[in-house]
């Protein structure tokens, strides 16, 4: 029955990677900036939450606080657009990669300086302790991840679907040009897709929190995310969160039945492998140019 | 202000645009050599630690200034150049022998790489060697038996044509062998830069589809620079592990390539001095920091302040000085060739658009 075990586990785990990709997927579709501080983002969301709902800090209700923590990180990501992204907006791709990079340092430090560089325990209600039955052990905490994870995906679709502001944010990644001659104001629209992005990282943030305890170095599970986003091609959300499952789950198996220290290269000789055979990812978009 | 009429080609091509330039670098040259005798062993090691990570710089800037690809995985070469070198040097090749052969391993593995990695652009490209740098360190620790993983390795003594240079012994001689790596590198490159091959790097930085359209092949392009970008950066890591005289699978971890992309992104993209600015940033920053945190009183040591400031630093300088402190002094020094004429719009930046990577 281990089989089951590691199914949840690393299912649980790849929720948290999808979720940390599908923010990169966002911005990068919108903007073709690509967020590496994306996983410094959720260590940073993680750490607003535990300010506000941990008894050392506030001590809110968690859910009177989780509100107040999308507010925060949503505001974040928006002014994180507006006073650095949009003055390299349209210069090359290594300028926007480097002031993210420079980003995630700035943040990791900023979070050590303000909440401690000790690992500490979100009061989250998502931990449940473990289920026995039958000689498995299955974390709750796991289960209530997988949960959340498909939840926050089927308003995110709805979202997309439904409401005028994910519409608008579809067709300003689509083609910018069209968007804004339909009316859209497209730089409104990238400022709320960074922060549409700020809070699916906090909800990332929390989740893992859930799970075991988080340091500011948390964000460096943000380049295995980059691992979902490119094994799931790098602009489509559904491929996002499949490529986050499949890192998740390659991770237990590979420690469970290879030998030890292969564990830690599976997921990144996966993404060589597709990089090298599929290079725009499993779910490509890249077409090529029409003259 | 004094302007150089160019009559013929050999004259554009010149090393040095005149001779009071060349003047200028001798002198520079002869203060380096004379180093030695001018500041106490402490300092000699810091300056050597300088030219070290400005030759490891040297050779992303080949790769990202010049040809225009990033890498975030450039201490995977470095790894490679320093064990390729002591592993060598231990089975009893000469260092004057395994130096270069490890140059020239790593420059091979990296254009060996860099084939199918070429493909990839942009995003893909960095995340692919950012994944590379992060694998370099599981396949030291599996490779253990020739690498000895987490236990490392010893750097042996460096021995050349019978005179042992020693970083504790003889500091004098370990700055004057980094300082001739140095010089022939900077040559190495200074030349590549105005060979055919140099101008097409610049083409395909430029747009590749314009490159493509002059007649350059771009991927070979690519694969050209890859190779001897890493080959140089080898050499560095080489210098690195012999100098830090141990080293295991974490010396070069993928935060070394990040640091070495700062540098060159500090120091002045696309100019070789820019490399070296660089360097000084990152061998001397810490220890201003901590200068400043003692004068401030206290002593506490605050953790991750480094890495902070780097990154703020960075995003300084992305966002206000793109050309890093080379081009910052370029234009000082325009100001005052110009003096009183210079105008404020002279070096406004050109109107930037997006251009898709989505159709290619």
């Amino acid at each position: 029955m281990d089989v089951l075990q590691l199914l949840v586990s690393g299912l649980a785990n790849g929720c948290v990677y999808g979720l940390v990709a599908l923010g990169f997927v966002l911005i990068y579709k919108a903007t073709e900036a690509v967020n590496f501080a994306q996983g410094d983002f959720m260590m940073l969301g993680a750490f607003v939450t535990l300010a506000f709902v941990n008894p050392e800090y506030f001590g809110l209700n968690f859910w009177l606080a989780l509100p107040l923590v999308f507010l925060v990180m949503g505001l974040f990501g928006y002014l994180v657009d507006r006073t650095v992204l949009r003055f390299v907006f349209g210069q090359s791709q290594t300028a926007i990669i480097i002031l993210t990079i420079a980003l995630g340092f700035v943040l990791r430090f900023a979070v050590g300086a303000i909440w401690g560089h000790e690992p500490q325990n979100l009061q989250s209600p998502l931990r449940l302790g473990d289920l026995r039955a039958g000689g498995v052990v299955l974390g709750l905490a796991d289960v209530a991840v997988i949960l959340v994870t498909a939840i926050l995906t089927l308003v995110l679709w709805q979202f997309f679907q439904r409401t005028k502001l994910g519409l608008a944010m579809q067709a300003a990644s689509q083609n910018q040009m069209a968007a804004y001659y339909m009316g859209i104001p497209v730089r409104r629209v990238q400022g709320f897709v960074w922060a549409l992005a700020g809070i699916v990282a906090a909800v990332a943030g929390i989740l893992y929190a859930s799970k075991g305890a988080i340091d500011p170095n948390a964000g460096f599970i943000g380049i295995k995310a980059f691992a979902a986003a490119v094994i799931g091609g790098f602009g489509s959300l559904p491929g996002a969160l499949a490529g986050g499952l499949i890192v998740g789950l390659i991770e237990p198996f590979a420690a469970r039945y290879l030998p030890p220290g292969w564990s830690q290269v599976a997921p990144y000789a996966l993404l060589i492998a597709v990089l090298l055979f599929r290079p725009h990812g499993l779910f490509a978009q890249v077409r090529a140019k029409k003259v | 202000m004094r302007f150089q009429f160019k009559t013929s080609y050999e004259q554009d091509i010149r090393l040095f645009e005149d001779r009071r330039q060349a003047a200028r670098y001798a002198l520079l040259l002869a203060l380096a050599v004379a180093l030695p005798f001018l500041i106490d062993d402490y300092f000699l090691g810091e300056a050597t630690n300088v030219l070290i990570w400005a030759i490891a710089g040297l050779g992303l800037m080949l790769l990202t200034g010049q040809a225009g690809q990033v890498s975030l995985g450039h201490s995977a070469f470095m790894a490679l150049g320093c064990y390729a070198c002591v592993l060598m040097m231990n089975a009893g090749v000469s260092f004057v022998l395994a130096f270069p052969l490890a140059g020239i391993v790593t420059g091979l593995a990296g254009a060996l790489i860099a084939i199918p990695a070429m493909k990839l652009h942009g995003v893909y490209l960095a995340i692919a060697t950012l994944a590379l740098a992060i694998l370099a360190d599981d396949i030291i620790v599996l490779t253990a038996p020739w690498t000895g993983g987490v236990a490392g390795l010893y750097a042996p003594p460096i021995d050349i044509l019978g005179v042992t240079v020693d970083r504790w012994s003889t500091p004098d001689l370990y700055w004057w062998m980094v300082l001739a790596v140095a010089v022939l590198v900077t040559l190495a490159y200074v030349n590549i830069l105005r060979s055919a091959t140099g101008r097409a790097f610049a083409a395909v930085r430029d747009s590749e589809i314009s490159a493509q359209a002059m007649g350059v092949n771009v991927a070979r392009t690519k694969t050209i620079a890859f190779g001897l970008s890493c080959a140089i950066t080898g050499l560095g890591g080489a210098l690195m592990g012999l100098f830090a005289g141990a080293f295991n699978n974490e010396t070069f971890t993928f935060l070394i390539s990040i640091q070495l992309v700062m540098m060159i992104v500090v120091g002045g993209l696309g100019f070789i001095q820019g490399a070296f600015l660089g360097a000084v940033v990152i061998a001397f920053l810490p220890q201003a920091l901590s200068l400043a945190t003692d004068a401030l009183g206290r002593g506490v040591a605050i953790p991750g302040l480094e890495a902070g400031v780097f990154g703020a630093l960075l995003i300084a300088f992305v966002l206000f000085e793109p050309t890093g402190l080379w081009g910052r002094w370029l234009k000082i020094k325009t100001w005052l060739e110009l003096f009183p004429f210079a105008r404020r719009d002279m070096f406004r930046r050109q109107r930037s658009y997006l251009k898709t990577e989505r159709l290619r």
